[in-house]
C-alpha cells in the first residue's frame, strides 16, 4: 500500500491481526504456540528430550533409587572386585557388570516409557457418550444427582463393570484405572511406583518386573560377595582388621541388606501376580478372589502359569497411544491441561471443522461462560502455550512430599454418585498386606468427581486466564452473530 | 489418481460434516482390541450392512493378528529381552508392522467404498484405540435443490 504520489516510495506492510488466534494478546507477546502433542498433554506428566522421555511429576524418589543403585554398585566394583577378581575369579566383576547394566537398562526403560496412557476423549466422542448415557438413563430431573455411569460387560463368563472416567470422559476399558498422581487413565494399571517415578501399566510392566527381579539378583550378588570378601580377608589378617578396611561402605552394606528383603519380597509378589495374571490393583481389592463368590474367577487368565508368564513377559508390546512427539494439527482441538483435572478444550481452532449444529452449541456455551465466569481461582491455568518446561524440582522437596503421603496403602473407594446398582462400601483402611512393599504408593482408582452442579449440559469448561476471557468474549460475539444468521 | 484426489479435495470444501458415528470396543473376549460389528442406525441409508461389517471384521482380524501370542511373538520378546530391548531401536515390532497394514487398509477402504458414499473412517489409533470414528458428510452444494440432501462426496483418507 503506497502512501501517496508525492511521498517517497516505500512499502507499508500491515500485518493483519489474526482474529482466529487463540488469544488476542498472543501476537504482540509472541508466545510460543505448542507444536508437539506432548507440550499440550493434559495429564500431570513431565516430558524430557522433546517428548521422548515421559515421567510422573514427582521424580525425587527416582533419583534416590538411581543414586542408591549406582553408589552401592560403584563401591562394590571399586573396593571388593579387585580383591575378588585376583583371589577368586575375574568372572565376578564381569557378571556383576552385566547385572548392573541390565538393572539400569530396565529401570530407565520402566521409568521413561509410556505406561499405557489412554488419551482423553475428543469433544465429539465425549458428546456422543453423553448423549448415549442420557438416552439410557432418561431425563435428569432438577435436584437429583445423575446416576453413576457404569456399563456392564461379560468377559469370558464374568460380569465386569466398566466405569466412566469424569476426567478423561471415557468408559475405562477393563483393567484400566485412573492414576490420581499422574491424572491419566492407564491401561492394565498395576500401581504408581514412586521409586521408578512413573505408573506401572500395560506397556512397562515387564520392564518393571525385570527391573525388580534383576535388582534382587544384583543385591544378593553384591551382598554375598561383600561377605565373602570380608571372610577371605579375615582369614589372612584377622576379623577385626578386615572390618576396619574402608569402613565408609558399611552403611551401604546395611542398605543392601534391608533392600534385599524388601526387593526379593516384592519380586516374589509380582511373580505370583504374573503367574495368576492379576494386577496389584485387583489383588488388593480381591476382585477375583474366591472369597467373593464361588463362581468368581479371573477371566483374563490363560489357564496355565506358564502361558500367563509368557504372555506377560514375552507378549507383544502395544504402541503408545498418545503420540507425544506428533505435531499438533492446527484444525484439531487439543484438550488443554487443567489444574483441577477437568479437561478444557481449545475454543477457537475448531470452527472450520465443525458443523453448524456444533457451532451453535459452542456459541451458546461461550455466551453462557462469558456471562458467568469471573476469575474464580488464583492458581494459573496451564494453557497450551504455557506448557511448563520440564525442570527438575528439588530433591528435598520431593522426599518431604512423599513422606507426608500414606506409608500404607489406602484404598479409595469409588465415589458413587447417587444410588446405583453397586453398593458403596465405606472406605476402610486396608490391613497391611503380607506381600506389601511398604514404600509403594498404591493409590487405587480415584476419580475426580465433577461437582454435580457442573454436569447438566456443561462440559462448559471454566477458563480462568484473563487472556482467554478476552478471546471468550470475542468468540461469544462471533457465536451470537452466527446464531442470528441461522 | 492424482487428479481425482485434487477433485476430491475441492469437493471436500463444499461438503460439510454432518455428524460422527462412533463404533465402540467389544470387550466380550477380554482386553484384546476388537470392535463391535453392530450396524449403527445413522449409516442405514448410506452404506450396505455387509460392506460395513466386512470392514469391521477385517479390522478385528488385523488387530487379533497384532496381539496374537504365539511362537513369533515369544521369539521377538525373548530376543528383545536378551538384547535389553536395544534391538527395538533398529527393528519394528510386529504390532507396529500390523498397524501400518491397518492404516493402508483403512485408506484403501476410504477411497474405494466410503468416500463415494460421503463417509470417512478415522484410524482407531488416532482415537486411542477406543472407537472407530466414521464421519458423515453432507454435500453443501446440492442442498439448495431439495430438502432431502443426498451426499456424494468427501475427502479420501489421509
Amino acid at each position: 500500500m503506497h502512501l501517496g504520489v508525492g511521498a517517497p516510495m516505500r512499502e507499508c506492510t500491515y500485518s493483519e491481526i489474526s482474529t482466529r488466534s487463540s488469544s488476542p494478546m498472543e501476537t504482540p507477546h509472541k508466545k510460543r504456540v505448542p507444536t508437539r502433542k506432548w507440550q499440550a498433554f493434559p495429564g500431570r506428566n513431565k516430558f524430557y528430550c522433546n517428548g521422548r522421555i515421559m515421567m510422573a511429576r514427582q521424580t525425587g524418589v527416582f533419583y534416590l533409587t538411581l543414586v542408591l543403585i549406582v553408589v552401592t554398585s560403584g563401591l562394590f566394583f571399586a573396593f571388593d572386585c579387585p580383591f575378588l577378581a585376583s583371589n577368586l575369579t575375574p568372572a565376578i566383576p564381569i557378571i556383576g557388570g552385566v547385572l548392573f547394566f541390565f538393572v539400569m537398562g530396565m529401570l530407565l526403560r520402566a521409568s521413561f516409557s509410556d505406561p499405557g496412557v489412554l488419551p482423553r476423549a475428543t469433544p465429539d466422542e465425549a458428546a456422543d457418550l453423553e448423549r448415549q448415557i442420557d438416552a439410557d438413563n432418561g431425563p435428569i430431573s432438577g435436584g437429583y444427582r445423575p446416576p453413576p455411569r457404569t456399563k456392564e460387560v461379560v468377559i469370558n463368563g464374568q460380569t465386569v463393570k466398566l466405569k466412566y472416567c469424569f476426567t478423561c470422559k471415557i468408559f475405562r476399558p477393563p483393567r484400566a484405572s485412573h492414576c490420581s498422581l499422574c491424572d491419566n487413565c492407564v491401561e492394565r494399571f498395576d500401581h504408581h511406583c514412586p521409586w521408578v517415578g512413573n505408573c506401572v501399566g500395560k506397556r512397562n510392566y515387564r520392564f518393571f518386573y525385570l527391573f525388580i527381579l534383576s535388582l534382587s539378583f544384583l543385591t544378593i550378588f553384591i551382598f554375598a560377595f561383600v561377605i565373602t570378601h570380608v571372610i577371605l580377608r579375615s582369614h589372612r589378617t584377622g576379623f577385626l582388621s578386615a572390618l576396619k578396611d574402608s569402613p565408609a561402605r558399611y552403611p551401604f552394606v546395611v542398605v543392601c541388606f534391608f533392600s534385599v528383603w524388601s526387593i526379593v519380597g516384592l519380586s516374589g509378589f509380582h511373580t505370583y501376580l504374573i503367574s495368576s495374571n492379576q494386577t496389584t490393583n485387583e489383588d488388593i481389592k480381591g476382585t477375583w478372589s474366591t472369597k467373593r463368590g464361588k463362581d468368581n474367577y479371573n477371566p483374563y487368565s490363560y489357564g496355565s502359569i506358564f502361558t500367563n508368564c509368557c504372555a506377560a513377559l514375552c507378549g507383544p508390546i502395544p504402541p503408545s497411544l498418545i503420540d507425544r512427539r506428533g505435531f499438533i494439527q492446527p484444525d484439531t482441538p487439543q484438550p488443554l491441561p487443567h489444574a483441577n483435572g477437568s479437561t478444557v478444550y481449545g475454543s477457537t481452532q475448531t470452527q472450520s471443522h465443525m458443523c453448524d449444529q456444533d457451532q451453535c452449541i459452542q456459541s451458546t456455551k461461550f455466551v453462557l461462560q462469558a456471562a458467568a465466569t469471573p476469575l474464580l481461582h488464583s492458581e494459573p491455568v496451564m494453557m497450551g502455550g504455557d506448557a511448563p518446561l520440564p525442570g527438575r524440582t528439588s530433591f528435598a522437596g520431593h522426599c518431604a512430599s512423599l513422606a507426608t503421603s500414606h506409608p500404607t496403602p489406602h484404598l479409595h473407594q469409588q465415589p458413587v454418585l447417587g444410588g446405583g446398582p453397586g453398593q458403596p462400601r465405606p472406605p476402610t483402611p486396608a490391613p497391611p498386606h503380607p506381600h506389601q512393599h511398604p514404600h509403594h504408593h498404591l493409590r487405587s482408582p480415584e476419580e475426580v468427581p465433577s461437582p454435580p452442579g457442573m454436569l447438566p449440559y456443561s462440559q462448559a469448561p471454566q477458563l480462568y486466564d484473563p487472556a482467554s476471557l478476552d478471546s471468550l468474549h470475542e468468540d461469544s460475539v462471533r457465536g451470537l452473530v452466527k446464531l442470528s444468521s441461522v | 489418481m492424482a487428479t481425482e484426489f485434487h477433485n476430491l479435495q475441492e469437493l471436500r470444501h463444499s461438503a460439510s460434516l454432518a455428524t460422527k458415528v462412533f463404533i465402540q470396543r467389544d470387550y466380550s473376549e477380554g482386553t484384546i482390541c476388537k470392535f463391535q460389528t453392530k450396524f449403527p442406525s445413522e449409516l442405514d441409508s448410506r452404506i450396505e450392512r455387509t460392506l460395513f461389517e466386512d470392514t469391521v471384521k477385517t479390522l478385528n482380524t488385523f488387530y487379533a493378528e497384532a496381539e496374537k501370542i504365539g511362537g513369533q511373538s515369544y521369539l521377538e520378546g525373548c530376543l528383545a529381552c536378551a538384547t535389553a530391548y536395544i534391538i527395538f531401536l533398529c527393528m519394528e515390532t510386529r504390532y507396529e508392522k500390523v498397524l501400518k497394514k491397518i492404516s493402508k487398509y483403512i485408506q484403501e477402504q476410504n477411497e474405494k467404498i466410503y468416500a463415494p458414499r460421503g463417509l470417512l473412517i478415522t484410524d482407531p489409533i488416532e482415537r486411542g484405540m477406543r472407537v472407530i470414528e466414521i464421519s458423515i458428510f453432507e454435500d453443501r452444494g446440492s442442498s439448495g435443490s431439495s430438502s432431502s440432501s443426498s451426499s456424494t462426496s468427501s475427502s479420501s483418507g489421509r
